[in-house]
């Protein structure tokens, strides 16, 4: 394992996690605008509502559909951090895998803390 | 207006953002917020959830070409991140006992200052001796030139952690604005090439955007049929910037860059003074 070689892992692993999110979120939204595109817009007045994890029911189809293309999206650079932790340890570079595991040790906390 | 009509001005107005968020590394969210919330009359806790999620389309559609053709700093952005998680975990610690307007309005001085400075390029551009710290963490490095790999190594290693850790510290307090400190850091303290400050800085936005998602999304701030133009119109727009980003000169990147922090100082200082924060 080469630092060249990582780079371009990551490099694949972004394309096919933004891929991803993409096609679902197409697909989803293609679902959405056919099923509201002519209603009008209301984003005027926030309804704090919890969505997706809380109550995943509250959620119409298209809707479930592009939260999971976002839910894919928001877990790329988490997966990014993973993927070096591990390339760093292939490497046996120590210094790095440690920064690694601050990282994800502080994504975690914040993550986590946000959901429970 | 009707949701289609909507949704093909959002996907308009953010491919715009993610050109110009992937080629400065900035992130989408200067053009995103105002457009959505003064434009469209969408409400600011709906346009926060919008440009965090735009943050995050930017960063990871232009990383994957970035860290592939070799121009982000893997090495730098993964240590830098220490300190931006870390701040961006202690500033949402005291948004409750910070004046968080009076904030906004000195950072947008600052920025308006860095927006200025950003326009001419550092006397002596390039550091000519590594910092011995930049050597055992392996942060110099190379990136494609127009004649082939240029190398680079990189200062004051120590000071650049530390104002990462503020520039982690704002995000956090204000939602916005990391994008900003982290080119400048890199750019003017650590003596990094140009290019690489934005890519590098591109890069790590992600993943500090990802440490908050999980706090609006359990809100109910990012709203799916607000979100998925804004995502898809900025992937679109980040893809086609990270496509230019080889052949664009140094100079007029630095032009760009200064205009969008500009912008982004008046927006900061707005908000502060209309107390539009949260």
């Amino acid at each position: 394992m080469t630092d060249r070689r990582l780079e371009s892992i990551i490099g694949t692993l972004l394309r096919v996690g933004v891929s991803l999110a993409a096609s679902v979120v197409l697909g989803g939204g293609i679902w959405y605008l056919a099923a509201h595109g002519m209603s009008p817009v209301d984003y005027r007045h926030f309804h704090a509502a919890p969505r997706g994890f809380g109550s995943p029911g509250s959620l119409s189809g298209p809707e479930a559909a592009i939260q999971l293309g976002l839910l894919i999206l928001i877990a790329t650079p988490v997966a990014r951090v993973i993927f070096s932790l591990v390339g760093f340890a292939l490497e046996r570079d120590r210094a790095y895998v440690a920064i690694a595991l601050v990282v994800l040790a502080v994504l975690a906390y914040s993550i986590g803390s946000a959901w429970w | 207006m009707n949701v289609l009509v909507f949704s093909g001005i959002v996907f308009a107005v953010s491919a715009l953002a993610g050109f110009v968020g992937s080629l400065t590394g900035l992130g989408g969210g200067v053009v995103v917020t105002p457009v959505l919330t003064l434009a469209l009359g969408v409400d600011i806790h709906y346009a926060i959830g919008a440009s965090l999620v735009s943050v995050i389309a930017t960063s990871s559609g232009a990383a994957a070409a970035y860290v592939r053709e070799g121009y982000s700093n893997i090495r730098v952005g993964m240590f830098l991140e220490v300190a931006t998680t870390i701040g961006a975990v202690v500033g949402a610690w005291l948004m409750a006992t910070v004046p968080v307007e009076a904030l906004a309005v000195v950072f947008g001085v600052v920025l308006l200052y860095s927006a200025w400075l950003a326009l001419k390029a550092p006397k002596r551009s390039e550091a000519r001796e590594a910092d011995p710290l930049a050597s055992r963490l392996k942060l110099n490095g190379s990136y494609p030139g127009p004649e082939g790999a240029v190398t680079y190594l990189v200062t004051r290693v120590k000071t650049g952690f530390g104002l990462m850790f503020g520039a982690g510290m704002l995000s956090g307090l204000l939602g916005i604005g990391s994008g900003a400190m982290k080119v400048i850091a890199m750019d003017r303290v650590m003596l990094i090439p140009f290019k690489v400050s934005t890519t590098t800085s591109n890069f790590m936005i992600g993943v500090t955007a990802a440490a908050s998602v999980g706090i609006y999304l359990g809100k109910g701030y990012i709203a799916p049929g607000l979100a998925m133009p804004v995502m898809l119109g900025v992937l679109a727009g980040s893809l086609a910037g990270a496509r230019h980003l080889m052949g664009a000169k140094t100079r007029v990147l630095r032009r760009i860059f200064a205009a969008v922090i500009a912008v982004l100082a008046m927006e900061m200082i707005y908000n502060g003074v209309t107390g539009g924060l949260k």
